[in-house]
């Protein structure tokens, strides 16, 4: 199973624990089982049904252009961070 | 007379047409004065438009009556907030997948309820002449509720502050752009975002240290100084269509914007983007074209608007000020045992500072076991920021690249081997969490220390040598590119992405590379929004990796055509043909053969012509690490900073253009040195900029500055065809903390403030003096 780092503010979610090991093929069934787990996760990642504009995935030292449809290998490393940009208005 | 060698390239792999310095395909316009920008469209009956600017810094806007302005011959249409859609600032209103607040962008380029600094838009005039418009303005009549403002992030997080957005939600958990919520909070504040970074066990890692350093710094908010002001020229067709015509680093998100702004659809808005004459990250905004379009709207004419000096300056976004804490711990062996950072960047009136990108950069160069990193995001009364080269990332090394020097002092080990000791590599976990892909910064610290600028004698007294080091993640996103093959044998290429660095000639090189033709044999230009897919701007030093990838599968699909009609016009099958260095060669008979403009001359003949497309979205945008190595001398006298020589040393994945890398490296450290030594915001207790002209904004001129030297080392991406890094950004990020490592070295002060202004280091150093007699350390 894929493992969920999570920052400090998840971490309030999960009751403390800083990684989590979740199965899932995409992103999605990611965010759907750690909704499951650990309930206001998913509102805490996203707008609507997609990850929310400011954060960004990184997956095994990467950083995905697609959100919850990025595939998610079995033993990969997922990190939910802040996206890295400029002004926004 | 100096071991001069002004650049280097360190290659890896030798392409044929990749990594050679053929003359820029847009050189012929531009330096005979013939290029057009935004301010050179002129279409028949065109207007000209003006804005009306706050002169307070906060107040609600109580009535605007401009009957006056309208009865004035000439003016032909006013337009305030009242002319656009009122969109909603809440959260909950937000489009899904949005990347701002578009009620706040609405309210930012025309006021509505609040003007929430001095220059804030609050209505647009358009008339026959400038003369008129201006003239208009001052008949416009605008009653205010005045407010008490607040300037500085300092006083913006005091408890009894005033407050900005009374709706605002405080956020905790990215750097978005935020929203209002539904009431007012129950404690109003100006945060509009906090996060945190974690990694180990901070406090084990401070225990475990035989060494601890902390500081705290201080940064000024700087304008990106490009020297094109702002302007766009709007058409509201009479078929319902509008066309705008501007200078943007994101033609694509400018049609967005303006789009969602005006309350069309998308496809209703055409933007033909215009030569652009500098950026850096502060035309990723735009602040014209939906005013301009609704004033074309309302006239049924063309309307222009261009800005002037002081409006970019007072009404633009430039970076923002921060303050930034630092404390770095480490064992007697030199290994960094634990850091920590607290960062607070000044957002202006809308939420959204770059102090996420400060937060994910400042501790990349070092393999941290334990840290913790806080961001705040702080509303004031300032112009809304914008994105400035590497946004958030220059200041924040400017912070941790003074303590590392100061580490290395104490421990008596040079810097470079220290930034080696502790280098991350692939794999390496950052403090924010993800561990790095392939990176190149091993290669880059070994060309820096081997460098002979590393080991020469400072030749003089009150000289120092600073270095310090930098990283910026890069960007990558959208792309799209067309690859037009001309009957002439040559082609034409159309991309999606704005030119603001010679991206067209590094396009045209990758799809030469690919064909096997020379660069001059490829024309390319930058597409509208109705003539090429969607792209992603020039932003995250993005461009050469995911448009460059785009021109790369283009010219593939065009060789794969080329292929399968060499195929058809020999009839035989195409794994028969061989496509090589421009020539499509028969396997099986060594006298058929093509060269590309042979063939290309036969298209229409044998069933048309060929085009080749792409359009993707390929991430793997390599990040990058750069490495300054500085020498200044300081007059004791005057406190005067002279740069005497400078070096940077980038890996930048593989120089597409040599040349045009070198110049976005130099180009960065001549910025790095304004924002170093001279340049910064003067506000009044008013939140009146003081300064907001090139005579009073000190930029370095090319007599401040040495020649500035370039090593590219060159670590492929493997995430790019050639093995591009994005190389425009990471550039500036070391350059601040190199010159203040450098002062300090050459005069024993450590400066915590930027500008590292003259009078900025007498003070400093009469204090360290002072501190000395009074028995100090």
């Amino acid at each position: 199973m894929a493992e969920v780092w999570m920052s400090p503010r998840m971490q309030r979610i999960t009751g403390g624990k800083d990684k989590v090991r979740v199965a899932g093929a995409t992103v999605r069934q990611i965010v759907n089982n750690l909704e499951k787990e650990f309930p206001g996760m998913k509102e805490e990642l996203c707008e609507d049904d997609d990850i929310d504009p400011g954060i960004a995935v990184v997956i095994d030292g990467e950083t995905s252009n697609l959100g919850m449809i990025e595939r998610v290998n079995e033993d990969s490393e997922i990190h939910f961070i802040p996206a890295m940009a400029g002004g926004s208005v | 007379m100096l071991d001069y060698k002004p650049n280097i390239v360190l290659s890896n792999k030798e392409f044929k047409v990749v990594g050679t310095r053929p003359i820029r395909h847009d050189g012929w316009d531009k330096v005979t004065g013939r290029a057009r920008y935004a301010n050179d469209v002129n279409l028949p009956g065109m207007l000209v438009g003006k804005i009306l600017r706050s002169p307070h810094a906060h107040a609600i806007i109580k009535k605007i009556d401009y009957s006056k302005a309208l009865k004035l011959p000439g003016v032909q249409a006013v337009v305030t907030a009242d002319d656009l859609p009122n969109l909603s600032a809440k959260l909950v209103d937000q489009e899904e997948g949005s990347l701002a607040n578009i009620g706040f962008r609405s309210r930012n380029i025309l006021a509505r309820e609040k003007v929430l600094y001095i220059g804030h838009a609050i209505a647009a005039v358009a008339a026959t002449s400038q003369h008129i418009a201006e003239e208009a303005l001052s008949l416009i009549e605008v009653e205010y509720e005045v407010l008490t403002p607040v300037i500085t992030t300092k006083d913006a997080m005091k408890a009894d502050a005033p407050i900005l957005h009374e709706l605002l939600v405080s956020r905790s958990s990215a750097s978005g752009p935020g929203g209002w919520g539904e009431e007012p909070a129950e404690k109003a504040t100006n945060i509009a975002n906090h996060f945190e970074f974690k990694l180990g066990d901070v406090d084990e890692g401070f225990k475990g240290a035989d060494l601890i350093v902390e500081r705290e710094f201080h940064t000024k908010r700087v304008h990106q100084g490009y020297i094109e002001p702002h302007a766009a020229t709007a058409s509201w067709g009479t078929d319902g269509y509008v066309t705008i015509w501007t200078s943007t680093q994101q033609l694509f998100g400018v049609r967005e914007d303006a789009a969602k702004l005006l309350g069309l659809p998308t496809s209703k808005v055409k933007i033909i983007p215009m030569e652009i004459g500098g950026g850096f990250g502060g035309k990723g905004t735009s602040y014209l074209p939906p005013v301009v379009a609704m004033l074309s709207k309302k006239t049924g004419k063309p309307v222009k608007i261009a800005m002037g000096r002081a409006e970019v300056f007072a009404a633009t976004g430039p970076t923002s000020s921060a303050d930034i804490k630092v404390k770095i711990g480490v064992n007697k062996e030199g290994r960094i045992t634990a850091a920590e950072a607290h960062l607070i960047y000044e957002a202006g009136a809308f939420p959204g500072s770059s102090v996420g990108g400060g937060a994910r950069c400042m501790f990349a160069p070092y393999d941290i076991p334990n840290g913790y990193i806080e961001a705040f995001d702080v509303l004031c009364n300032t112009p809304k920021v914008a994105a400035y080269r590497a946004p958030g990332a220059p200041m924040a090394a400017y912070a941790a690249e003074q303590v590392i020097d100061e580490l290395c002092q104490k421990l008596a080990m040079d810097p470079l081997e220290f930034r080696l000791l502790n280098a991350p590599h692939e794999g390496s976990r950052q403090v924010t969490g993800p561990v790095f892909a392939k990176i190149g910064y091993d290669e880059t610290l070994k060309a820096a220390r081997e460098h002979a600028h590393y080991s020469s004698p400072l030749g003089g007294p009150n000289r120092g040598r600073g270095v310090a080091t930098g990283f910026w993640g890069n960007g990558s996103g959208p792309a799209s590119a067309i690859v037009n093959v001309n009957s002439d044998g040559t082609v034409s290429l159309i991309e999606g992405a704005p030119d603001i660095g010679g991206s067209r000639a590094a396009m045209a090189m990758q799809v030469a590379e690919a064909l096997g033709l020379a660069s001059e044999d490829i024309r390319p230009s930058v597409g509208d929004t109705d003539s090429i897919g969607f792209s992603t701007g020039a932003g995250g030093s993005s461009v050469t990796q995911k448009v460059g990838a785009a021109c790369y599968l283009a010219a593939q699909d065009v060789k794969q055509q080329m292929i399968e009609r060499a195929a058809k016009i020999w009839d035989i099958p195409v794994e028969e043909v061989e496509f090589e260095d421009g020539v499509l060669q028969n396997k099986s008979d060594q006298e058929l053969r093509f060269t590309f403009k042979d063939l290309a001359a036969r298209l229409n003949a044998t069933g048309g012509p060929i085009s080749g497309r792409a359009n993707l979205n390929p991430g793997g945008a390599g990040a990058a690490f750069a490495i300054n190595i500085v020498d200044v001398e300081v007059d004791p006298e005057t406190g005067k900073v002279e740069i005497l020589r400078f070096t940077a040393v980038q890996d930048v994945g593989k120089a597409i253009h040599p040349s045009y890398v070198e110049g976005q490296i130099q180009g960065a450290a001549v910025q790095g040195i304004g924002w170093a030594l001279n340049e910064e915001y003067y506000y009044s207790d008013k939140g009146q900029m003081m300064n907001a002209s090139f005579l009073d904004y000190r930029m370095p001129v090319s007599l401040d500055l040495p020649m500035i030297d370039t090593v590219l080392v060159e670590v492929a991406n493997p995430g790019h065809p050639y093995g591009v890094r994005g190389v425009g950004e990471v550039s500036l990020v070391p350059t601040m903390g190199a010159i203040a490592n450098a002062i300090q070295h050459a005069t024993g002060v450590r400066m915590t403030s930027m500008p590292m202004s003259p009078g900025r280091i007498m003070e400093e150093s009469w204090k360290s003096e002072a501190n000395k007699v009074n028995g100090g350390s």
